[in-house]
């Protein structure tokens, strides 16, 4: 098992069968490929993003992971152990941290609920009490364990939640969209305590989110799935290569003028940019983010009357968005 | 175990934390308690002996019916529609990659639920009913745990049914029809609106053999003695059997639900 990673998964599929009306009493068998042969390692320690848009299979993944659904087709562990067999072990191994569902105990203090999770991990006494100690400290939980539940910001809730998912020391922490709905400053504080999380105790943590702040800021490596399969996996920067990323140049012109029109310098038929947006002297021309910025400043700068300029690095969301639509 | 216990006395805590819904709950069972009484009075009056129940009896009958509604949550209440709620939502999913058993705890849950009723719901209109009425209260102390051992009993078997209902969620993926079905069926068959003694022929005979009688006929029968020596033993024997009956299909339920998750949303 040595480096074959802590979470591995070769060819995983999931399908569902749906059933359609198709007529007032006929129903159409058809499949849905949630997850569609995936397959990826993921090394003890590892920080990593798994992004995509709605429906791509994120959270089956997850919920395959966690062994709450069984995999149609292809294997799958986590640290050796087949999940949806032997899914009440792993659980002692594992945490789960759903951004849109709660484990807390809706009507009673927060306390209570960690109470419970003391019980069912079977926690030792004094484990418990420091993990507890130290969670409340740095998710700044002291004044909230004993309000109830329901009486809790989302963002305290969220806190909550990561704290009850992480009392019994898991090895490997699933995050799925723990910023959704959370203000600057709480994410600031969840982002805060993961990436301390993973650097002092070397949780592993899958992360699945639609905020690539929160990638940009905890995941050396990120994953995109869309219609259940890998698109990409590799580094945050690599993503722009392969997006065909672009990088915009602001320009402020004397006055309205037309849309900048630059033939390649090669004379190739390719033109060296594009006009994306022109709002009165200012043009926002978009470019390939490999080529360099000068000479195509110089030659602007030589044809228009130039007044202001500005390079902006590429978008990541919009490299990310590109790539989904590009998808078949 | 411990985890059980923990998850029992967060079900009574919960409960225990809605005072003003408590004291509400007492009042209406107090005043529904005397509009039956009353009624009950009028048709003993008419025909004394009615079901075998002198007309005090027949008034401790009520009380009990009101004492234990809340506790059996025969008017819904329990945790079925929470549990229901969460496999329509897909937050069961939370639920399930947890290391505890989902019956167990759902089970536990409500018994920490049904005993704050119990005490909280039930108690008060008992006393209420005794200070207003001539009640036939037991005469031997004994009645008394023999009596509670029954009122558990049926609880247990009011939750296997709640749970049953409950799982059906995962096929019908909105689980309100039937529960509402379970409720009305409820109210009725464990002896709610009339004992079921009352009932001549095969409507009786039906009525007193299905699950809900436990839920009210046979602990009223307990605590008014109807139910002595091994006749006793039988009445459990019946409860006891229903419960695990019914806890078994809830589990077979839960497995072929649990197999075939179709965990809706996210």
């Amino acid at each position: 098992m040595a480096d074959d990673g802590f979470i591995s998964l070769d060819g995983v599929e999931k399908v569902f069968e749906v059933r359609r009306r198709a007529g007032l009493l006929r129903r159409e068998r058809h499949e849905v490929r949630a997850v569609d042969g995936i397959s990826f390692r993921v090394a003890r320690g590892e920080m990593v993003g798994y992004i995509g848009p709605n429906g791509a299979g994120k959270s089956t993944t997850i919920k395959m992971l966690t062994g709450i659904l069984t995999p149609s087709g292809g294997r799958l562990r986590v640290a050796g152990i087949d999940p949806s067999r032997e899914r009440t072990r792993l659980a002692h191994r594992i945490g789960v941290v759903f951004g849109q569902r709660t484990t807390l105990w809706w009507d009673l203090p927060l306390r209570d609920s960690y109470r419970l999770m003391h019980r069912m991990y079977r926690i030792p006494d004094r484990r418990y009490r420091e993990n507890l100690d130290r969670c409340v400290e740095l998710l700044d939980l002291g004044e909230l364990l004993e309000v109830p539940v329901r009486q809790l910001s989302l963002g305290q809730r969220m806190r909550g939640d990561i704290a009850a998912a992480l009392l019994h020391d898991p090895e490997v922490l699933y995050l799925d969209e723990p910023t959704i709905g959370l203000d600057v400053i709480s994410k600031a504080k969840v982002r805060q305590f993961l990436k301390e999380l993973n650097a002092e105790r070397g949780t592993t943590v899958l992360l699945t989110t639609h905020d690539l702040t929160d990638i940009e800021q905890l995941c050396s490596r990120v994953m995109v799935i869309d219609h259940g399969r890998l698109m990409y996996d590799g580094s945050l920067a690599g993503l722009h290569e392969v997006g065909e990323s672009e990088r915009m140049l602001v320009v402020d012109l004397e006055r309205e003028l037309p849309p900048i029109v630059l033939q390649s310098a090669d004379g190739g038929d390719q033109p060296a940019l594009r006009a994306v947006k022109v709002e009165g002297p200012r043009q926002w021309l978009a470019f390939p983010a490999a080529a360099s910025a000068a000479p195509l400043v110089a030659r602007i700068a030589a044809d228009y009357p130039l007044v202001d300029l500005s390079v902006r690095e590429p978008d990541i969301e919009a490299v990310i968005a590109r790539m989904y639509e590009s998808a078949p | 175990m411990r985890l059980y216990a923990v998850v029992a006395a967060g079900g009574f805590r919960r409960y225990a934390t809605y005072r003003t819904a408590t004291v509400a709950g007492v009042f209406t069972n107090t005043v529904f308690g005397f509009i039956v009484a009353y009624t009950y009075i009028a048709l003993w009056d008419e025909r004394p002996q009615l079901g075998g129940y002198d007309t005090s009896q027949a008034l401790t009958y009520v009380w009990l019916g009101q004492a234990l509604l809340a506790a059996g949550a025969r008017m819904g209440g329990g945790f079925e529609s929470e549990l229901v709620e969460r496999i329509r939502t897909g937050d069961i999913a939370v639920d399930l990659y947890r290391p505890a058993d989902l019956q167990l705890w759902w089970m536990a849950a409500d018994l920490g639920r049904a005993t704050f009723h119990l005490l909280g719901r039930g108690v008060a209109p008992m006393i209420l009913g005794a200070l207003a009425f001539d009640l036939a209260l037991p005469g031997s102390f004994w009645t008394w745990p023999a009596f509670l051992l029954s009122v558990f009993l049926g609880i247990v078997v009011s939750f296997a049914v709640r749970y049953l209902v409950a799982m059906s969620a995962f096929w019908l993926l909105d689980g309100a029809g039937a529960m509402r079905m379970a409720m009305l069926a409820g109210l009725f068959f464990s002896g709610m609106l009339l004992p079921l003694n009352l009932f001549p022929g095969l409507l009786g005979e039906v009525a007193r053999a299905l699950p809900w009688s436990s839920l009210l006929q046979v602990p009223a029968d307990v605590f008014l003695g109807k139910h002595a020596g091994w006749g006793l033993v039988e009445a459990y024997a019946f409860q006891a059997g229903w419960a695990v009956v019914l806890l078994g299909a809830g589990r077979l339920l839960q497995t072929g639900a649990t197999r075939r998750v179709v965990v809706q949303g996210g």
